[in-house]
């Protein structure tokens, strides 16, 4: 069901030039009734370049899902451009983070009475195309939480030796704790349904990088999780939350965290 | 323990705790933050002054040298204090990330009410879109 849709719409390219007189909102919308109260949540920081075309990409295959922005402390055009493409804007007053600009989408979220989230990158990585195929595998398998792997089906996503060491060490572990295999935890591309929200926007969120110990944390709090292919392109800018001494770091936070994930009582889902 | 050394360890913590204390008096160091300095310098202070309890301290831990006690003790208290300060720091982090979240959410929402208000406003007089 979901290649067939997929080579259906293989036209709808993120990456093309989006001319407004081609950008019908009829592409795309086999089945997004029962999305009625879905919310799309990205955080950005300073991502004036990609943002614009991250929004036309959503608007043509899931146009009637609100967007949300939340605006990391950004010191260029990100928020302005944002509202100019129909997006919600929430401005945090300062770089907090990856983590916290995410939590603050899902709090968002419970606040306002949104049932299903999917969470996406800001810097185009993450093909819209596929927000409908995630929507409709979390409501049709009753799921709690779909997440977007680059390397289940192909292996064409290129990276650096470093980072793929990372995710297969992280994944292996993460496979081994959940019992069912992680192929993509660094995976930013995912939805939420119902108490995984809550979840999410709760204290147990790990706030800086959310990565293998949240994937475990989910799994020990008995939420359902599955993984289903995705197609990520490269970031345009080439950016890496992790580089530098933040490798070392992210290194150990993720064993600490996975560690200290385990040994903790198991909080209420 | 040469004399010498004693003086001036007696000295430093008297000034510790006197400088503690004045900081608090000048509300620049909160009470909850001046007690760990100021049970490390009564401490220290009692340390340096009383020979028989340095005495029993240094056997207690195996220290030859009675210099080596003082230093070694205000190490742990020091260490006491700074894992203090990263467990306070911590929470602020925490704090700060909530507030900051709830900041942005609060403003999102003023905004909206603000655009919503203006709209109403304008429907019920038009005459204020011409002045506009």
């Amino acid at each position: 069901m979901s290649t067939l849709y997929r080579e259906k719409h293989s036209n709808a390219l993120l990456a093309e030039p989006l001319a407004e007189e081609s950008t019908p909102s009829t592409v795309i919308t086999p089945s997004l009734i029962g999305f009625s109260n879905t919310l799309i949540v990205i955080p950005a920081y300073n991502e004036e370049k990609n943002i614009g075309r991250v929004l036309e990409g959503i608007r043509r295959c899931a146009p009637e899902i609100p967007v949300l922005v939340v605006n990391d402390g950004s010191r260029d055009a990100t928020p302005r451009i944002s509202r100019e493409h129909g997006a919600k804007v929430i401005s945090l007053p300062f770089n907090s983070g990856y983590g916290v600009a995410l939590q603050t989408g899902f709090i968002f979220a419970v606040k306002n009475g949104y049932t299903t989230v999917v969470q996406m990158d800001a810097d185009g990585q993450h093909d819209p195309r596929y927000i409908v195929d995630m929507l409709q595998e979390i409501q049709n398998e009753n799921l709690d939480v779909v997440i977007g792997s680059r390397f289940l089906e192909n292996n064409r996503y290129k990276t650096t030796f470093f980072k793929r060491a990372g995710m297969f060490i992280f994944g292996n572990l993460a496979s081994l704790f959940c019992g069912q295999r992680v192929s993509d935890p660094t995976s930013g591309f995912q939805a939420l349904k119902g108490k995984a929200i809550q979840f999410v926007a709760g204290e147990y969120y790990p706030p800086d990088y959310p990565d293998a110990d949240f994937i475990i944390m989910l799994h020990r709090c008995g939420f359902k999780t599955r993984e289903i292919p995705v197609t990520m392109h490269p970031s345009p800018d080439n950016k890496s939350m992790h580089t530098g001494h933040k490798t070392i770091y992210y290194v150990f936070k993720m064993f600490l965290s996975i560690i200290v994930t385990l040994l903790r009582q198991k909080p209420k889902g | 323990m040469p004399p010498r050394i004693r003086i001036i360890a007696i000295l430093i913590c008297i000034f510790l705790v006197a400088y503690v204390f004045e900081l608090v008096r000048r509300k620049h160091l909160n009470e909850e933050y001046s007690l760990g300095w100021l049970v490390t310098g009564s401490l220290m202070l009692i340390l340096s002054i009383s020979e028989d309890l340095l005495i029993w301290v240094s056997d207690l831990v195996g220290a030859t040298l009675f210099t080596s006690t003082l230093f070694f003790s205000g190490l742990v208290f020091l260490m006491i204090i700074c894992l203090h300060f990263s467990i306070r720091i911590s929470a602020l982090t925490n704090q700060v990330r909530m507030l900051t979240q709830h900041l942005g959410i609060l403003d999102y929402e003023k905004k909206t009410l603000e655009s919503v208000v203006a709209q109403h406003s304008l429907e019920k007089n038009p005459a204020a879109l011409e002045k506009l």
